[in-house]
Formats: C-alpha cells, sequence, structure tokens
C-alpha cells in the first residue's frame, strides 16, 4: 500500500553512513514509515550536525524544523527533533536528543541561524534550555506569561484568562474561572483494552513522575 | 537624511555662534515600534526597529500575538476534528494547510487515495497558490505604493472564491481535504467553470502586472532591496518563493511529489539576483504555472470514487446510511471515537504557496494525536527580517516584509 505522501531519494544506506560519519554520537537509529530518525548524545549535538551536513554523500544542508516532544513517563522526558533537509541528496532526515527539564541542549544556532527562533519556541514551550543560544527568550506566549504550555501537565485551558476591565481602564488577569467541567469523552471501545481506573485508584501509585502537581495561577503552592 | 548631512549642520549651527566650543555630538539612536496595528505590517506583527536616521540598524520582529495554541488543542482532538484547525492557520491559502496535515495522516495510515481524489486536491491547491498569490502580489504593490493592480488582481481572486465555495460550502475555512481524499466530489458545471476562469485569467492577470513589472518606481522599490544570497537563503531555512528568487531551484512539488503532482507538467521559476524583486517575480510566475497545472487536472481528470473506500477511516455516503446498518455504525463510529492511527511519527511537507509547510504528527494508536507539530513557513522567514533589513532604509522595510509573504495566523498558531 502506497499513500500519496512525497516521495523523495531512497533512504537505504543512510543509516550506516550516519553511523560512520558521527561515529560515538549515535545512540540509535530507526527507519520507520519511510523516514530515518536517529537519536545521537546530547554532549555531542553540534559535532554530529555538523558531520551530517558536511559528509559527502549525507549533505543535510538545511534545517526546517525543531520540535520538541513530552513524554511525562520518561526519565528524560523532552524530546528534541531536528528536522533536517538535504536539497543535493533529495532526503530528510530527523536528528533526536533527550533532556529534562534542567539539562540544557547544545545551540545549533553555529551552524544554522534559523535554529535561533526554532529553539526559542522550544524552550517557550516546554522549558527546554539551550547552551549557547544568544538570546533565549520567550518568543510565542504572552509577555510575563508563566509555565510551559506544551508540557503535558499543563492543562489545555491554562492558569489564567484576561478581560478588558471598564474599572481599572486596562486588561486584567484573572485566574480562570470555567462555567462547567472541561469536557473529555471516552470513546475508546472497552472491549480494546482501555484501562479504566475508578476515581482515588491513581492515588495508589502515586504521582506518576514528571508530572507534579500544577502550580496555581500566581505561582503559589 | 543621512547621518553624515546631520552633524555636518548640527557642526554648521555651532560653529556660526560666537561662544560655540567645538564638541562631539551625541546621537541616539531611534527605537520605533512598527505594528502591532500597521496596515503595511501584514497582521499583528511588532517589529521593534533601531533606526539611525533613517536606516534601519537592527529588527526584532516580536511574534506570537496571534498565538492560540492550534497544537496544544489539536492534542485533544481526534484526527478528523483536527482538520479544520489547519485552515485557520495560513487563512490566505486553507487547502494547502490541510493539504500536509492529510497527507501525513494517510503517510501513517498507509492508505491509498483513489486518482479522481488526488486530481481534486491538486487541483484545489494550485487555486489556492493562484489565490495567495494574487493578495500577495497586490498587497506588496501597494506597500510601495501603487493601487490599481491590487484591485484587479482581487477581482480575480474573488471569483476562484466562489470555487471553494461551490466545492466546500465555505469561503475560506473550507476543510474539504479529508484523509483519504477529499469532502464531496465536485459537479461538472463547476469544472466546467474553473476552465472558463482559468481560460481567461491570464489576460486580467498580464493586464494587472504589466503595470507594475516594468514600472519605474516599483523597481526603484524592489531592485536590489533585501539581497539573499543562495547561502544565506539555506543557512535560514529558506524555502518556497524565497529560496527560488534566490536563485535556486527548489520546488517540493518537483523533487518530492505527492498526490499526482509527477504528472503535471510545470516549470519552476528561479530570479537571479535574490533581491525583492526576484521574489516577486517569482510569485508572478508562479500564478501562471499554476494556470497550467489547473488545465492539465480539468484535462486528465478521471472518473471515480472521491475518496478512499477503507470504511474504517472515511465515512459512508449519506445515501448508504439510509439503507445498510454497516454504514451507519461506521459513520457513528468516525464520528464519535474517529478512526485509529497506528503508533508511529511522520514529517510531511508539502510545496505551499509561501514555502514548506510541515506537519510532524506524532501518533501514540489512540484516535488523538499525540503531538502535532506544524511548521509554518513565514516562521523562518520572519527572523531573517533582522539580516534582509540591515542597512536599508526604514520605507524598505514594508517592501521586504511584503516580499517576505507573512500571514500570522500561520506564523504563531
Amino acid at each position: 500500500m502506497s499513500s500519496p505522501a512525497p516521495r523523495m531519494a531512497s533512504d537505504e544506506g543512510v543509516i550506516e553512513a550516519v553511523r560512520a560519519a558521527i561515529g560515538s554520537a549515535f545512540v540509535d537509529a530507526r527507519d520507520a514509515v519511510g523516514e530515518v530518525s536517529v537519536t545521537v548524545a546530547r554532549e555531542a549535538l553540534v559535532p554530529a550536525m555538523l558531520a551530517l551536513r558536511d559528509t559527502p554523500g549525507l549533505e543535510y544542508q538545511q534545517l526546517m524544523e525543531i520540535a520538541g516532544v513530552d513524554y511525562p513517563d520518561r526519565a528524560e522526558r523532552f524530546e528534541v527533533c531536528y528536522h533536517l533537509l538535504s536539497l543535493t541528496q533529495n532526503r530528510r532526515i530527523r536528528v533526536k536528543v533527550q533532556t529534562d527539564e534542567e539539562a540544557p541542549v547544545p545551540s545549533v544556532t553555529s551552524i544554522w541561524p534559523v535554529a535561533n527562533w526554532l529553539e526559542r519556541e522550544v524552550y517557550d514551550m516546554y522549558g527546554v534550555l539551550f547552551e549557547n543560544h544568544p538570546d533565549l527568550r520567550r518568543i510565542l506566549t504572552d509577555y510575563g506569561f508563566q509555565g510551559h504550555p506544551q508540557r503535558k501537565d499543563f492543562p489545555l485551558t491554562g492558569y489564567v484568562e484576561l478581560r478588558y476591565s471598564e474599572e481599572h481602564k486596562r486588561v486584567v488577569y484573572e485566574p480562570v474561572r470555567l462555567a462547567q467541567d472541561f469536557r473529555s469523552f471516552d470513546f475508546l471501545s472497552p472491549w480494546e483494552g482501555a484501562e479504566y481506573i475508578l476515581p482515588g485508584d491513581e492515588k495508589v501509585q502515586g504521582e506518576a513522575p514528571g508530572a507534579p502537581t500544577p502550580a496555581n495561577a500566581d505561582g503559589k503552592k | 537624511m543621512s547621518d553624515d548631512q546631520d552633524l555636518h549642520m548640527l557642526d554648521a549651527a555651532l560653529t556660526d555662534t560666537a561662544e560655540a566650543v567645538p564638541q562631539d555630538v551625541e546621537i541616539a539612536n531611534y527605537m520605533v515600534n512598527f505594528g502591532p496595528q500597521h496596515p503595511a505590517a501584514h497582521g499583528v506583527l511588532r517589529m521593534v526597529l533601531e533606526l539611525d536616521g533613517e536606516i534601519v540598524e537592527r529588527v526584532d520582529p516580536h511574534v506570537g500575538l496571534l498565538h492560540r495554541g492550534t497544537e496544544k488543542l489539536i492534542e485533544y482532538k481526534t484526527y478528523l476534528q483536527a482538520l479544520p484547525y489547519f485552515d485557520r492557520l495560513d487563512y490566505v491559502s486553507p487547502m494547502c494547510m490541510e493539504h500536509s496535515y492529510v497527507l501525513a495522516v494517510e503517510k501513517l495510515l498507509g492508505l491509498e487515495v483513489p486518482l479522481r481524489a488526488q486530481y481534486i486536491r491538486v487541483l484545489f491547491a494550485e487555486i489556492t497558490r493562484v489565490l495567495n498569490h494574487c493578495l500577495n502580489i497586490g498587497s506588496h504593490v501597494m506597500d510601495v505604493g501603487a493601487m490599481t493592480p491590487n484591485i484587479w488582481v482581487f477581482e480575480e481572486r474573488e471569483k476562484a472564491l466562489a470555487f471553494y465555495e461551490r466545492a466546500s460550502g465555505a469561503r475560506f475555512h473550507a476543510a474539504y481535504f479529508r484523509p483519504g481524499g477529499v469532502h464531496q466530489d465536485l459537479p461538472v458545471a463547476l469544472l466546467n467553470d474553473i476552465g472558463d476562469w482559468a481560460d481567461n485569467f491570464g489576460k486580467v492577470f498580464d493586464d494587472a502586472m504589466s503595470l507594475v513589472v516594468g514600472n519605474r518606481i516599483f523597481k526603484q522599490r524592489n531592485v536590489d532591496i533585501a539581497t539573499v544570497s543562495r547561502e544565506d537563503a539555506i543557512k535560514w531555512g529558506f524555502s518556497g518563493p524565497m529560496i527560488r528568487g534566490s536563485g535556486i531551484a527548489w520546488d517540493i512539488r518537483k523533487a518530492q511529489p505527492y498526490d499526482v503532482y509527477d504528472r503535471m507538467d510545470f516549470d519552476v521559476p528561479v530570479g537571479t539576483n535574490g533581491d525583492c524583486y526576484d521574489r516577486f517575480m517569482v510569485r508572478v510566475e508562479e500564478c501562471r504555472q499554476s494556470i497550467r497545472i489547473i488545465q492539465q487536472c480539468l484535462r486528465d481528470m478521471p472518473d471515480g470514487p472521491i475518496a478512499s473506500l477503507d470504511r474504517k477511516v472515511v465515512p459512508p455516503k449519506r445515501g448508504e446510511m439510509k439503507r445498510s446498518m454497516e454504514a451507519l455504525i461506521h459513520h457513528f463510529k468516525l464520528y464519535t471515537e474517529g478512526f485509529h492511527v497506528p503508533a508511529g511519527e511522520v514529517y510531511v511537507a508539502t510545496e505551499s504557496p509561501k514555502g514548506e509547510f510541515g506537519v510532524y504528527l506524532v501518533a501514540d494508536g489512540t484516535n488523538k494525536p499525540y503531538r502535532c507539530k506544524i511548521r509554518p513557513t513565514a516562521f523562518s522567514h520572519l527572523q531573517a527580517m533582522d539580516m534582509m533589513s540591515k542597512g536599508h532604509m526604514l520605507a524598505d522595510t514594508t517592501a521586504i516584509l511584503g516580499a517576505i509573504d507573512v500571514v500570522f495566523g500561520e506564523c504563531d498558531r
């Protein structure tokens, strides 16, 4: 079966070439759904990226995207995925590094200036820190925003809402008040192995790692 | 007035008075806010400009004023419910946004799409490209001072939007492309009208363009403004007309064809200087090439189903539901639970009118995406504003911004 997704040059032999090019930085590689993902050691990210860009035959010249993903169950909960594109070889590759809230990821802004905003976005959304980044500010969220909204433990509604106050003649921020509970339907069919946990049972296990109790809107516990 | 002249005049003024002591004059740079409410900012862009006289020293674009948390919302929706959010990203080219998403879902599902559906999607992707370029060309021309061409191409754009409405029921937020195909079939009358429009588009468009492409004022405002070399275009992650304007013939429709683009015969225009004028001209030529593709689609479109017949993904027809219990169950399940997508991750990028629009989709085997990262084109292009505007005049920033073709629904998500 073949879907009509973009068809590019074959990735045959790419994993071996990448392993040879980046040496000890290589951790793991997968070729799934027609796409190659390479996990590299966090400390060796910059030399590995340089090797991917400059090795003849690989030539991933362009950095198109940096995406953060949050897996709260893992010891190092964040994954930062770099999507590279080779204009000459007509291939794409995904380079991943793992990190947590504290360990910084080396910035690749020295290789690709475009990484500046892309890394700022990952920092804004997930709180992943980037080492040697020239200007690590928030980018998409409001001025003075607190928290990292794309984390899985950040509620969809957020903590604060704002409105224009006629009384104060300015925009005021207040804790979110929902008129009704957030509706989340469970459509998973019961005979396909959805796990039902009775209310209260989750306390037996203790809190899941990486999922601390959300802070209040004003940052106080 | 340049800085040097400023200084000379100040010096002259000082020396004219009898007791004047020659001294160094401290001139602080201006900091100017451009936007967030400015007609040439193309939306809610706030740029903090550091000006030395009228020369731009530094640009710090502040984006995110239109951030709506689309990626977060998508994580709480089923795959089908997530689709309409894509129309609201780049609201100037809605169907091209949907295109990346449906291709990503289909790639994860390994779903085959009938040929007619692929032709319809290419047809509307190209109508969308004309729509987008008409708006951009018109507003770019208006940003640098001309009025007429904008109004002329807007009329053509309005006609094309009528086709959107006749196909999907909505002028902008179409939600027409669906995983597995498209939502509804196109009536023959609509195809005829699209054909007539495509045949006549060239004349109106050429008339409008003849007013600007050779115009002295237009050239003065655009030629040699914000020249980007090939190396810079690669380093800054440019794509679409921005990278082609710099002379790199890179078009995802050609290099990594999706749907039936490999059956289409079209040319990829490239620029020679990499300035604003080249980027503008690339878009002008792309409109003409899109019309060629539209005509080929209309000529070659086969009959057949307009969506996959896999009932675990694509809901059945309304008429079928009246007769078949099975169809009714499928319909109910698809619009409540939705389909499940096998665990995996894909990054699918298509050539949207503005450049590479990508969707990085992480599925965990349930009916909702675990993570959906949207790669907007404007994000990469806009952060090159600083590099491109440095050393140019304040008035040039509008031309540079116009030639980037930025829409904030997409940039801020």
